[in-house]
């Protein structure tokens, strides 16, 4: 790490945040001297999202200090940083949809004259005081948060992905904007997963990786490849791939998808899926995996595109139908796939009692072996069975898997199975995706550690702005390759695509 | 801009609902005057104030379960205060059942604050409360009220100077209850809580970037929407000249009106106006059907009809905002 | 993940309502018999367990409702309507066509209430409090409707009604011989048919229960029809037991009912508890009417412990479960 300078307008230093078990940061730093754009970098979680959330006062770290021109700011609120001398624009445009322009401003206290001037700058003259924020383009609620914070004239500015919804000609009078405050004397923290936006305005990036800072590098010309070096860390690639499935590559795959788009975000996204394949999708947060999941579940509706499954053509209005057609869903997020409350059994059975037919007596005998081979097969330890919420997060995760197991698979779909979940537990994943899959079964798997796809899947594919951009054999799919695809970068050079 | 047009056109439009429903009212019973309009302003009167309650407190992203037992909080407390007060002492009555109104209010709000028990849970629970503390405060309906209560909402404007034909007409009742909503709801409307009420209710987690102290926001809606749900109650001891300790069908009849009225369930959108509009379209309905001769509970059972069906087609209308 | 030792007794005893709510609910129970005991010990005779036993039962019948609606997330307040609905029809038409015919229209009417609220809150996705509320008030206009147009023809209470609500076996009420099979089915099919596993499925995680197939529309309509009907058995049971057709019979229990199943500790989120608590509950809360009868609380008094027992109760769980 190089050392700060003597008049860093921000210092973050050994900033330290857990969740119960789960630490998110270990030692994080951050230092911003002024007249300095930083990149903060890192891959999914790195912990780049909590350590944002403490430098805005959002959340208090347990140990370590963030000091904006000397003075202690680990402050309880966005409105004490703010004061302290960081403005925040945040991934999610933080205005009040029912308010207008003018109600926002006032309720954020924003000097008004020099918001207009911003505005102006920014390239929205045709903007309204009386507007309803509900009825603006995403593009234009992004450059007024950045118009709003910029009007309070703070001393550091954090911006978070500030340029993701934007049409070109908007990006580069950010970028403008963005260099001329640091060359007014001002410090800017940039987030941002495009290596060009970043070559074209940051003097530094400081590289997260598994919640420590590992790396505060010069950005010149080829710097990228370093960077991908740095949120890899070490040791790349080093497990030994899994065996190999035979899956035949001829006749009707079980999973047909054709130009899938949804209304956000997903844009074309095409896929085979073969019984006997574990098909990887790798992607960087927010690029659609989210929509393409959903839809194959039956949980959102496709604006347009087509999914087949054994080569019959189906519309899913409900989750039922998708299960009705064989795709099972383990969603992303635990919290949408389990009964917190309820036992083991109660949430590994639950899919056997969903169709109305079902409602009667339990068959007791027939749910009990299946719910305990069930078990048996992904090692659920049952000591807490009586409350799921008292499990780890590992058997959590076995949990809900166990449950398409009982009702028993045909394509399962995997989203992001391994987030936050010890290493043996991975392992016996990665086993029983392989065991599926050589059973007949086909499997879609999100994941995103990069790693895994060689340890778990056949192919993947690579998305990126809701559309695959790319599509690797395992055997090659080493991180620094899917890395570079999932940021656009293509394989030679190493320039932005 | 298209959608403050539609908020807008919606109310204008109730307006004009409301204009045919009088003239309806008109060619049903063709002596409607000034009489009829009147026993039309007093019904709707406590009514509508109870709803600007309820309003302010589901533009806040809330909803009070309680407002008819705090109305009735309210009504006893003043008919029992007034009962054989004389008129400067009925003054004092009336400033402290406007005390105790802000107060059950924010004890509500503090409640869901925090216990962190849904508003929903708090309040259900609060409307039993609420109940009891009016039936301990008078049993059966009885008290009295200052004589010159009743005079402010019952009968025609009269101001001195004017002949009386040119404001007669007026009830004093909606009188009363423009001026009441002109001198507490449109100060704090324009002032910094109004627009902390709508963006508490619209966005919380935007609020709360904001700088917008969520917790105390949402205890001042629910104090506010106690304070108008007491002076409903005192309108109705005002009117009646007794304290009534069993709440009347206030409660749906005021989230139907609020619905009706275009503030949306969920919060953040929607005028006051709108609901106190659609106060009047409801109660005019009723009176349309008392003018019909029907059956007073078959009436009821219509009023009843429209309301759960307007609650239900807001339910489905929220119901898509928060998927789309 | 697990509680610290720390924990004051207050939590550790919530704790323990909310693992195994039978046990300490067991001992309220015998607690309250002995203060009893102590009030006024000639009170205490096999009279008076019998007659404890009468009074609780149309109570647990209705709680039955609530905790049923409860374990999905909702609530039933028009349960008091619909049972009074099924008492007064089966009463007055008994004397026209018979009490076989009777009480079948009277349960029709009843399911037929439970239906527009399944509706309603499967369909319009109404919050469960609103549209009951507003059902039960539809309801009662239409009860009222009847009344007048049935005014004359006197009422008969089914003899097989009148032995079931006063009739004794060995010292115990006969009402037993109804509510013990209700019970033992109640309980065997929370826990051992489908429908049971997915009310609390849906009631703990409805997005959970949804990405497993499960089509919540179908449940919540059956939930609540189940639950009309419920309510009208237990309507019936109460006219036999009171022998008055009354308009407003089994109003007064519908707060109690949702108190019976809380204390029961079944979540008013959902997803957890049972009616094996709500049969506790409602004995309870029948020792402590009697208690309160016993000291002279007003009604009013009455009201207020309820209401803060339900939020006290919630209050409590929602403390244990956020910190483990």
């Amino acid at each position: 790490m190089t050392p700060s300078a003597p008049a860093a307008l921000l210092d973050a230093t050994g900033v330290t945040k857990r969740f119960g078990a789960v630490v998110a940061l270990r030692d994080a730093s951050l230092q911003v001297a002024p007249g300095q754009v930083v990149a903060l970098m890192g891959a999914n979680g790195a912990g780049k999202s909590t350590f944002v959330k403490i430098l805005t006062g959002a959340l208090k770290p347990d140990a370590g200090h963030v000091r904006i021109r000397g003075q202690d700011s680990t402050v309880a609120s966005p409105a004490g940083a703010r004061r302290s001398g960081l403005v925040p624009v945040y991934q999610e445009p933080s205005l009040i949809p029912d308010l207008s322009v003018a109600d926002n401003l006032r309720l954020g206290n924003t000097p008004v004259d020099r918001f207009r001037h911003w505005i102006a700058e920014l390239g929205l003259p045709d903007l309204r005081q009386d507007d309803m924020i509900r009825t603006l383009p995403l593009a234009s609620l992004r450059i007024l948060d950045l118009a709003r914070a910029l009007a309070v004239e703070p001393d550091v500015l954090l911006l978070d992905e500030m340029t993701a919804a934007l049409p070109t000609d908007l990006v580069d009078r950010v970028l403008a904007t963005v260099r001329a405050q640091a060359d007014a004397g001002r410090s800017v923290i940039y987030i941002s997963h495009r290596f060009t936006e970043i070559a074209a305005i940051c003097d530094r990036a400081t590289v997260l990786r598994d919640g420590q800072t590992v790396g505060d590098v010069k950005i010149e010309p080829g710097i990228e490849e370093t960077i991908v070096e740095m949120m890899l860390g070490a040791g790349v690639s080093a497990a030994a791939s899994a065996t190999r499935s035979t899956a035949t590559t001829t006749g009707v795959p079980r999973l047909k998808v054709q130009g899938l788009a949804t209304a956000r975000r997903l844009s074309d996204v095409s896929l085979e899926l073969r019984p006997g394949e574990v098909l990887g999708v790798v992607a960087l947060e927010g690029q659609g995996q989210d929509e393409l999941f959903d839809v194959l579940a039956g949980n959102r509706r496709a604006t347009a595109g087509t999914v087949a499954v054994d080569g019959k053509p189906l519309i899913f209005a409900h989750p039922a139908d998708a299960i009705a057609a064989g795709l099972t869903l383990v969603p992303g997020n635990r919290a949408h796939a389990l009964l917190m409350q309820r036992s083991v059994r109660e949430n590994i059975a639950l899919p056997l009692f969903s169709r109305l037919a079902n409602w009667g007596v339990i068959p007791a005998r027939d749910e009990d072996q299946r719910v305990t081979a069930a078990i048996e097969r992904l090692q659920i330890d049952t000591r807490a069975q009586g409350e799921v919420r008292r499990l780890s997060g590992g058997n959590q995760q076995k949990v809900t898997i166990a449950r398409w197991i009982a009702k028993g698979v045909q394509t399962l779909l995997l989203f992001d199975p391994t987030r936050g979940i010890d290493i043996r537990t991975k392992r016996q994943i990665y086993a029983l995706v392989r065991d599926l899959a050589d059973q007949g079964a086909a499997v879609l798997y999100y994941t995103s550690e990069l790693a895994e796809v060689r340890l778990a899947c056949d192919r993947a594919i690579v998305i990126l702005n809701g559309r695959v951009v790319d599509v690797i054999d395992a055997a090659e799919a080493d991180e620094a390759r899917l890395m570079r695809a999932a940021y656009g970068l293509t394989e030679k050079t190493g320039a932005p695509a | 801009m298209t959608r403050f047009l539609q908020s807008n056109a919606w109310t204008a439009g109730l307006a004009g609902f409301l204009v045919l429903l009088l003239f309806a009212t008109k060619l049903i019973q063709p002596d409607f005057g000034i009489s009829g309009l009147d026993s039309l302003a007093r019904s709707a009167l406590p009514f509508a104030l109870v709803t600007v309650g309820m309003a302010i407190v589901v533009i806040a992203g809330g909803i009070d379960l309680s407002v008819a037992a705090m109305m009735a909080v309210a009504s006893v407390t003043a008919a029992v205060l007034m009962d054989g007060a004389t008129d400067g002492q009925a003054v004092f009555a009336i400033l402290a059942v406007l005390a105790v109104g802000l107060a059950m209010g924010a004890l509500n709000g503090a409640l869901i604050v925090v216990t962190r028990v849904p508003d929903i849970v708090v309040t259900l629970a609060m409307l039993f409360v609420w109940q009891g503390v009016a039936l301990l405060i008078l049993n059966a309906p009885g008290g009295g009220a200052a004589p010159w209560l009743r005079a402010l909402v019952v009968g025609g404007v009269t101001i001195p100077g004017l002949p009386e034909g040119l404001t007669n007409w007026m009830p004093r009742g909606f009188v009363f209850l423009t001026i009441i909503v002109a001198v507490i709801w449109l100060p704090i409307r324009r002032s910094k809580l109004g627009l902390m009420i709508y963006a508490v209710g619209s966005d919380p987690q935007a609020a709360f970037r904001s700088g917008v102290p969520i917790g105390p926001v949402r205890i001042a809606a629910y104090a506010l929407c106690g304070l108008f749900s007491a002076i409903g109650g005192l309108t109705v001891t005002m009117a009646t000249g007794i304290g009534e300790p069993i709440p009347g069908p206030y409660l749906l009849a005021s989230v139907a009106a609020v619905v009706l009225g275009g503030v949306v369930l969920g919060g953040g959108r929607g005028t006051i106006l709108g609901p106190i509009l659609a106060v009047i379209v409801l109660r005019t309905v009723r009176l349309d059907l008392t003018l019909m001769s029907v059956d007073p509970n078959v009436a009821a059972i219509v009023e009843g009809l429209i309301m759960v069906a307007v609650v239900m087609f807001g339910a489905v209308l929220a119901t898509r905002g928060r998927t789309t | 993940m697990t509680m610290t030792t720390t924990d004051a007794p207050l939590a550790r005893l919530g704790r323990l309502m909310v693992d195994q709510p039978l046990f300490p609910l067991t001992l309220i129970l015998l607690a309250l018999i002995a203060v009893l005991a102590i009030l006024n010990p000639a009170i205490l005779s096999m009279f008076w367990v019998g007659n404890t036993l009468k009074i609780a039962i149309p109570l647990a019948m209705l709680a039955a409702c609530q905790t049923l609606t409860m374990l999905t997330g909702g609530i039933d307040l028009s349960v008091g309507t619909a049972a009074t609905i099924a008492a007064y029809v089966t009463a007055t038409a008994t004397p026209l066509i018979g009490a076989p015919s009777a009480i079948g229209i009277a349960m029709g009417c009843a399911l037929l209430i439970g239906v527009v609220n399944g509706i309603g809150v499967a369909f319009a996705r109404v919050h469960p409090l609103i549209m009951t509320l507003g059902t039960g008030l539809i309801a009662t206009g239409c009860l009222l409707v009847y009344q007048r147009s049935v005014i004359s023809t006197g009422t008969i209470y089914p003899d097989i009604l009148v032995w079931l609500g006063t009739g004794r076996t060995f010292g115990l009420p006969n009402g037993l011989f109804l509510f013990i099979p209700f019970a033992a089915l109640i309980l065997w099919a929370q826990r051992r048919t489908g429908f049971g596993r997915l009310l609390y499925a849906i009631g703990s995680n409805e997005t959970a229960a949804r990405l497993s197939g499960v089509r919540v529309w179908q449940v919540h309509l059956a939930l609540y029809s189940l639950s009309g009907v419920i309510a009208g058995l237990s309507g019936l049971l109460y006219l036999g037991m009171v022998k008055t057709a009354s308009l407003s019979l089994a109003l007064p229990l519908d707060l109690p009912s949702v108190a019976a199943a809380v204390i029961g500790g079944t979540s008013i989120f959902g997803g957890r508890g049972g009616y094996g608590g709500t049969i506790l509950g409602a004995l309870i809360l029948t020792v402590l009417a009697t208690m309160l009868t016993l000291l002279q609380m007003p009604e009013g008094g009455r009201r207020i412990l309820y209401g803060a027992i339900i939020l006290a109760v919630t209050a409590l769980y929602i403390r244990i479960t956020d910190r483990s």
